[in-house]
């Protein structure tokens, strides 16, 4: 059973093509699997026997979705305790067509509250542990997702990234993490954090798998209107070289980054030292603006979900409260109490910061301006890459920390994604491959390193080929204590 | 900087409630983000045209034919508090 576990997905469904697995064996080892989750990493998981047998492209392989996707009957709760029990009905489109090519939800894994946060600590159903070391964060807020694919407890996941939340936990649990470029998949039935950010994409072992999740993924909805998916489709790695392609590493995400610990930067510049031996040019190059995408994303990321969480007021769907009585809007006070009870502190702090900066004589000094630093941003890529064909950076600026370690700092947590931001502010596409083991500052175990490759928009074929060439080069093959060897 | 009165105003605005503490503990917190962002007053952004979104979206027309939508019995299924066929809520007079 254990063997079944160390397989790639694209490896176990070559295997079931060929008659040597059983369809129904392999959705069934990790529904075992997952019913032994100590991680706190799902909410939801599907019973051994109840796969309906091999079907489409991916033969029934399993996946694990995160729980901000729509599944008609299964309960969707976005990591919080307002829609507590919420049974959708309908279901994702990204989750449909991952259905239609074969696979079958494992499970609903779990997640910072609405997607907001960066360590899993903001889940309404309790944190999830980093399989590596189960006193430290897996990330966030696709933690769940990452964790189950670390731990073999999923052979793969989607997620979605707004400001980082697919490529920073997949750092910090050793796994690949894929963000496409804006538009690339349909956001129908993805529950919304920051409309003009948000996307979907997969957690995987390896470059390989999430291609494969990608090709099937992609394409336009008619469901959302700004889902346009990739020109010419998505094609399937190959390069085990990097030769006439030329490798740009920016100043303020690698260099001069916030925050760097040193081990993350000594695995850095070894990967890109690789990167030049497998026959790339590498140079620095400038994003002059990028330093201030934090600063732009903490305006933008809250104002829109301050509007996009208004829906929250206990009469369509989820919690409600009942109204104090005595009071002049019995309907107000039922919306006020409600949300009260039932967002938690983190959702409650970006609302109102949010609504802060959108309210009347704020907006242009906050939203205003964090829409042209916006602008800057994606000046800054377009600039770069009229040089380069990618820029490398580290994905986060530390390996994984300890539970804890900055939930009292909500600025502190902000930093976490500081090398991770500018790409969605500019709706570009990036990747994170697990690049090496290393320790924190002070000391401590060996953990994952990521290293992230940005590309140009919808360049996604071009980015998992130099993805996969590199993730062959380093070789990462190290595994969490206690996943199956 | 935020102040606990613009606090209590922005928690009114957005349906929260807040007890003592937690306004005092908000006022401090997002006084110390807002810092940071205030960051971006260094940058001469003069001229510079706001992104709202980064793909060119196009208008997306159909024929306007009927069709079903959702049957009301499965969109109410999930309320709190369905009652003929509607979402029942309470008085906003009283």
């Amino acid at each position: 059973m254990s063997d079944v576990l160390e397989l790639t997905a694209a490896e176990a469904i070559d295997r079931i093509t060929k008659g040597e697995l059983g369809s129904d064996e392999y959705f069934d080892a990790y529904a075992e699997a997952a019913a032994g989750d100590e991680l706190g990493a799902y909410l939801w998981r599907a019973k051994p026997g109840t796969s309906d047998g091999a079907t489409g492209e991916l033969n029934g392989a399993p996946i694990a979705v995160k729980d901000i996707f729509c599944t008609e009957g299964i309960e969707t709760t976005a990591g919080s305790r307002i829609l507590e029990g919420y049974r959708p009905p309908y279901t994702a489109t990204a989750v449909r067509r991952l259905a239609a090519a074969g696979a079958q939800v494992l499970g609903k894994t779990n997640m910072d509250e609405f997607a907001m946060g960066s360590s899993n600590e903001n889940s309404g159903y309790g944190l999830v542990r980093n399989p590596w070391d189960l006193e430290r964060v897996p990330g966030g807020s696709s933690g769940g997702s990452a964790a189950v694919v670390a731990a073999r407890l999923a052979p793969w996941a989607i997620g979605t990234d707004t400001g980082g939340s697919i490529r920073q936990p997949a750092s910090l649990c050793g796994v690949v993490g894929l963000k496409p470029t804006y538009g690339a998949i349909s956001r129908y039935g993805m529950i919304a954090f920051a409309s003009s950010l948000d996307q979907c994409g997969p957690l995987t072992r390896d470059v390989m798998d999430a291609a494969i999740l990608l090709r099937v993924m992609e394409g336009r909805d008619h469901c959302d209107s700004t889902s346009v998916g990739i020109e010419g489709g998505v094609e399937l790695p190959s390069r085990t070289d990097l030769k006439g392609l030329r490798f740009g590493v920016p100043r303020e995400l690698a260099s001069e980054a916030e925050g760097i610990e040193e081990g993350v930067r000594e695995v850095f510049e070894r990967n890109v030292a690789l990167i030049q031996e497998l026959g790339a040019e590498v140079d620095e190059c400038e994003l002059p603006h990028s330093a201030h995408g934090i600063s732009a994303y903490y305006v933008l990321a809250p104002a829109e979900a301050s509007a996009n969480l208004a829906r929250y007021d206990g009469v369509r769907y989820g919690l409600r409260e009942g109204a104090s009585s005595g009071t002049d809007s019995e309907l107000a006070s039922m919306y006020e109490r409600t949300r009260t009870a039932g967002f938690g502190p983190e959702v409650k702090r970006r609302i109102m910061l949010g609504t802060y900066a959108l309210s009347s004589g704020y907006y242009d000094a906050y939203y205003g301006r964090a829409q042209r630093v916006r602008t800057k941003i994606a000046e800054d890529f377009a600039t770069a890459f009229e040089r380069f064909d990618y820029l490398v950076t580290p994905t986060s600026p530390t390996v994984a920390f300890e539970l804890g370690a900055r939930a009292e700092n909500p600025l502190a947590m902000y930093m976490s994604d500081y090398c991770t931001v500018p790409m969605p502010l500019a709706g570009l596409p990036a990747i994170s491959i697990p690049a090496g083991l290393a320790q924190p500052d002070g000391g401590g175990p060996e953990l994952p390193v990521g290293l992230q490759l940005v590309s140009p928009a919808f360049g996604e074929s071009g980015l998992l080929d130099a993805a996969h060439a590199i993730e062959g080069a380093i070789g990462f093959d190290a595994r969490p204590v206690g996943a199956a060897a | 900087m935020i102040d606990r009165d613009q606090v209590l105003h922005v928690a009114r605005l957005a349906r929260l409630e807040l007890t003592e503490a937690e306004l005092e503990k908000m006022a401090d917190e997002l006084s110390g983000i807002l810092d940071h962002v205030e960051r971006m007053n260094e940058l001469d952004l003069d001229g510079v045209e706001p992104t709202t979104h980064v793909v060119q979206l196009e208008n997306v027309l159909r024929a306007d034919t009927p069709r079903p939508s959702w049957p009301r019995e499965k969109i109410l299924e999930p309320a709190p508090d369905p009652d003929e066929g509607a979402f029942r809520v309470p008085s906003p007079q009283a």
